[in-house]
């Protein structure tokens, strides 16, 4: 439904004309994210301040019109979509680094920061910001925030959460708050815990005050082969086991390393049935007493082919590889469905071979790419959207791979959050009860649900996934 | 007409996943944060207008006319999008579309009138230079970006100059349209270090234009054209490589010349190759330089002009961040969409400026005239050299 005329004006008047953007054409570019489904906005609106989101915010309140705040768009759960129409809230102008305080190690950014952005300027400092996510090239701080993202390195330093020390939100009403910040403890109830991750279904966030950690004087990175992904599960598991937290564990079945092969040129073996990549950072004498007993560990589990990094540019080339993974997929299908479960780290080679039995099941290739030490899977569906026989199979074998993975004792979801794929699942691991107590928490925030809606929460009304009919690339014309 | 939108290939648009890792690399998203200006967004709509699924529309040309066509993106997709196919073909699709324009009658007129023929460029160079002479040039805006014009680039008697000492390979040199006019300087240093590097260095007569304005700004047809004309005549020759010292050209001519294959070599790249003698003095001064992205992103070359430099015995090195992000001098771009142009060139200049070099190194003509010209109205005396003079400061 194309937004009034007068909410435009108004919205004109609140951040200026050039910043709002109601052409139906131009706002169909808008109607996806990193993930598969879309659905267009009614408006974008692009701030450049707190006080432009809040305006932004009050208007819509007040004409009960959904907001949907939007970094860069690369989430993979379908968060930034606008399911129900309505404004999608741009903060990619708002990308200043307002502040780094180096003795206390810490950073005031604005949504709109690009993650690797930030650790390349706290890098002047000796310092880093820990959480990389893979799109870590182009995912917004903001994003990051809102969807509680995850990254490989995430298993030795925790979550997105766990760095955030405070932020500054806009509410569904429009008013301006600060949620915790500079003490290193949140003292009463979590407020801020609570938004982070709340994937904009709560507020709108427009500053946030990141912990910064430093840099490691040591690190020290090993790719290793072998011969079956069953056997690098194992491998997984004798790490963990003799007491061993590496700063990152990551794994890559054959298919992906294929992929990935043929963009970067890593050294991946491409004859392996998965690789490994390990990392391990600290002092020097530290990384390389752990990396003896790891490579130890891997070679008595089926490892070979065991190569560490010699210089930063080698490392960087093997990460290089694992960050671009899931899009060098495109060259094996042009689209994938990506899930994002969780299981016990000691079910992961159930679960990996479930998931491949239910891909030979439906015939479609599934590329397996995944943060393996904390039992965080990332199976890839591989198709081609083009061809409309496919996309039922599709919808059928990712729900079947999820159920497998909640019935192993997972999660549906690691890093990506639940956003619009994951919605109607929640009944999966949630009692009525549980979502209800979420529904109340909601209520308190947002009583009118304009802010992100049809997102986390099930939707009795809608299909469980149904890519052809609201992906962008529907053939059928749809609103002219 | 032709059916609407055949030369952009679906498979080609069928390989972008919409990731979004492109976003953050592209300097027309850096400035304005939208999905409409960013490699993914401008994909997404051809795709749309290929498939017919969104009706082409006049006001979203300037999404595709926007794309400054630096290639950045496709340094960074992990698919392997081919970007800067896709866009050329986009843009010329895009031209049998819409509506004529004065202003882009214009300048396909003034390419393929002016550009396309050397001998007219040639004689346009020096009434600028007379009109240098005289001050007139301030009256137009292009005549204020323009360097102060000195006597243009000619290849030596007899169309060959000499290895110095033994000659170790033969190598045809590419004088090129614009360079010679502007640049002279930065040939006859490119051509001293390839004389010094053991290469006997072919001019060839009658060479035209290598087409990549022409390409690049939605001519494909005109670019066939110089293309099939310059072949003929590199057939008939033989030689080791053909060496580039203009990025821009450097990258038409791996793309576009199957009969080339393998034989074009940007300078550095082919310096990097074969060495040069140890240098004979030392250059005291501070150095950055900027990629530029048809040598960057189109040819994958960042390491060699770097490598080169460095090993200059007394240079002070510094890199500048975001040294691989366009200056937004692309080509006509900066004349065509000035705006834009000047908003990326604001955030390229505070990170030129940062680095507090003495010379800032380039490797194409374009970037080179829209620097020192941003340099200028800033007020800073900071050189702007192609990377040839630099290397030759050392001899």
């Amino acid at each position: 439904m194309p937004i009034h005329e007068v909410v435009a004006e108004e919205l004109r008047r609140a951040v200026g004309r050039e910043s709002v953007i109601v052409s139906p054409h131009d706002l169909r570019i808008f109607e996806r994210d990193g993930s598969i489904e879309g659905a267009m906005p009614d408006a974008v609106v692009l701030v450049s301040t707190t006080q432009e989101a809040s305006e932004v915010m009050k208007i819509a309140a007040r004409h009960r019109i959904p907001v949907v705040p939007r970094g860069a768009g690369t989430g993979l759960s379908g968060g930034a979509v606008t399911i129900r129409g309505g404004i999608a809230l741009q903060v990619t102008r708002m990308r200043r680094i307002l502040e780094i305080d180096p003795v206390a190690q810490t950073a005031l950014v604005e949504p709109g920061v690009v993650n690797q952005e930030l650790s390349l300027v706290a890098a002047q400092h000796g310092l880093f910001y820990a959480p990389d996510p893979s799109s870590q090239k182009a995912c917004t701080l903001g994003g990051n925030a809102a969807e509680n993202s995850g990254g490989p390195h995430c298993l030795y330093y925790g979550v997105t959460t766990n760095h955030v020390l405070g932020m500054e939100v806009v509410l569904a009403d429009g008013t301006v708050r600060w949620v915790s910040g500079d003490a290193p403890d949140r003292v009463g109830l979590d407020l801020c815990g609570l938004l982070v991750g709340s994937e904009g279904t709560l507020c709108a966030i427009t500053k946030i005050k990141v912990r910064l950690l430093r840099v490691p004087p040591s690190v020290a990175t090993l790719l290793a082969a072998f011969p079956s992904i069953e056997a690098a599960s194992h491998a997984v598991s004798a790490i963990i086991g003799h007491g061993i937290v590496p700063a990152a564990l990551e794994m890559m079945d054959n298919v992906t390393v294929g992929a990935v092969e043929a963009h970067y040129q890593a050294g991946y073996p491409t004859d392996a049935g998965a690789v490994l990549l390990v990392e391990v950072d600290g002092i020097a004498e530290s990384t390389r007493e752990l990396m003896a007993a790891i490579t130890d560990i891997l070679a008595h589990n089926q490892g070979y082919a065991m190569r560490e990094a010699q210089t930063p540019a080698e490392r960087e080339l093997l990460w290089a590889g694992r960050k671009g993974a899931i899009g060098a997929l495109g060259r094996i299908k042009p689209n994938y469905y990506l899930h994002d479960g969780v299981v016990p780290r000691s079910r992961l080679p159930q679960v990996l071979s479930a998931v491949g039995e239910i891909g030979e099941h439906y015939k479609l290739p599934v590329a397996n790419v995944f943060h393996a030490g904390d039992g965080n899977l990332h199976p890839n569906i591989l198709f081609d959207l083009r061809d409309r026989e496919v996309l039922h199979q599709v919808e059928a074998a990712g729900e079947e791979m999820l159920r497998a993975v909640v019935e192993l004792g997972g999660a549906l979801s690691g890093e990506h959050g639940i956003g619009l794929e994951k919605a109607a699942f929640m009944p999966w691991i949630f009692t009525d009860d549980d979502l209800n107590a979420m529904h109340r928490v909601k209520d308190v925030f947002d009583e009118q649900g304009i802010l992100n809606p049809g997102k986390i929460f099930p939707d009795p009304t809608r299909a469980r996934i149904h890519l052809a009919g609201r992906t962008g690339l529907a053939l059928e014309a749809r609103w002219w | 007409m032709t059916i609407p939108f055949s030369r952009l290939s679906d498979d080609d648009l069928a390989t972008c996943v919409h990731c979004g890792l492109c976003l953050d690399a592209c300097p027309t998203f850096r400035v304005t944060g939208l999905e409409t200006e960013s490699p993914r967004g401008r994909i997404y709509l051809m795709t749309q207008w290929k498939r017919g699924t969104l009706p082409f529309d006049e006001e979203q040309v300037k999404h595709i006319d926007l794309c400054l066509g630096c290639r950045t993106c496709e340094g960074v997709c992990p698919s392997g999008v081919p970007y800067g196919r896709i866009i050329e073909a986009g843009r010329a699709d895009v031209e049998d579309q819409r509506r004529p324009s004065l202003k882009r009658a214009a300048s396909r007129a003034a390419l393929r009138q002016l550009v396309g023929h050397p001998g007219r460029l040639r004689a346009a160079g020096v009434a600028t230079r007379a009109a240098q002479k005289l001050r007139l040039t301030s009256v137009a805006r292009s005549g204020r970006m323009l360097p102060q014009l000195g006597a243009p680039f000619r290849a030596p008697a007899g169309g060959v100059a000499p290895a110095a000492g033994e000659r170790k390979h033969r190598v045809a040199f590419l004088v090129g349209c614009v360079m010679p006019i502007m640049y002279p300087q930065s040939h006859h240093a490119a051509v001293r270090l390839l004389q010094l590097a053991g290469c006997e260095v072919w001019f060839p007569q009658g060479e035209r234009c290598c087409g990549a304005l022409f390409a690049h700004n939605g001519d494909i047809e005109g670019a066939e054209r110089l293309r099939d004309a310059n072949t003929r005549m590199y057939q008939a020759a033989s030689f080791d490589a053909l060496i580039v010292d203009s990025a821009g050209c450097g990258a038409h001519l791996k793309d576009f010349y199957p009969e080339l294959k393998g034989r074009v070599k940007d300078l550095t790249e082919w310096l990097a190759q074969v060495g040069l003698p140890e240098p004979k003095r030392e250059v005291r001064v501070r150095v950055t330089y900027q990629d530029a992205c048809h040598l960057a992103h189109a040819q994958k070359i960042k390491k060699e002009p770097r490598d080169l430099i460095r090993t200059l015995p007394g240079v002070e090195w510094v890199e500048m961040r975001h040294a691989e992000i366009c200056c937004g001098a692309a080509g006509l771009y900066s004349t065509l969409e000035p705006d834009m142009s000047n908003r990326i060139l604001r955030e390229k200049l505070d990170d030129v400026l940062a680095t507090r070099a003495d010379v800032l190194a380039v490797a194409n003509p374009g970037c080179q005239m829209q620097l020192e010209a941003g340099l200028r109205k800033r007020g800073s005396t900071m050189k702007v050299e192609h990377v040839s003079e630099v290397l030759a400061r050392g001899y």
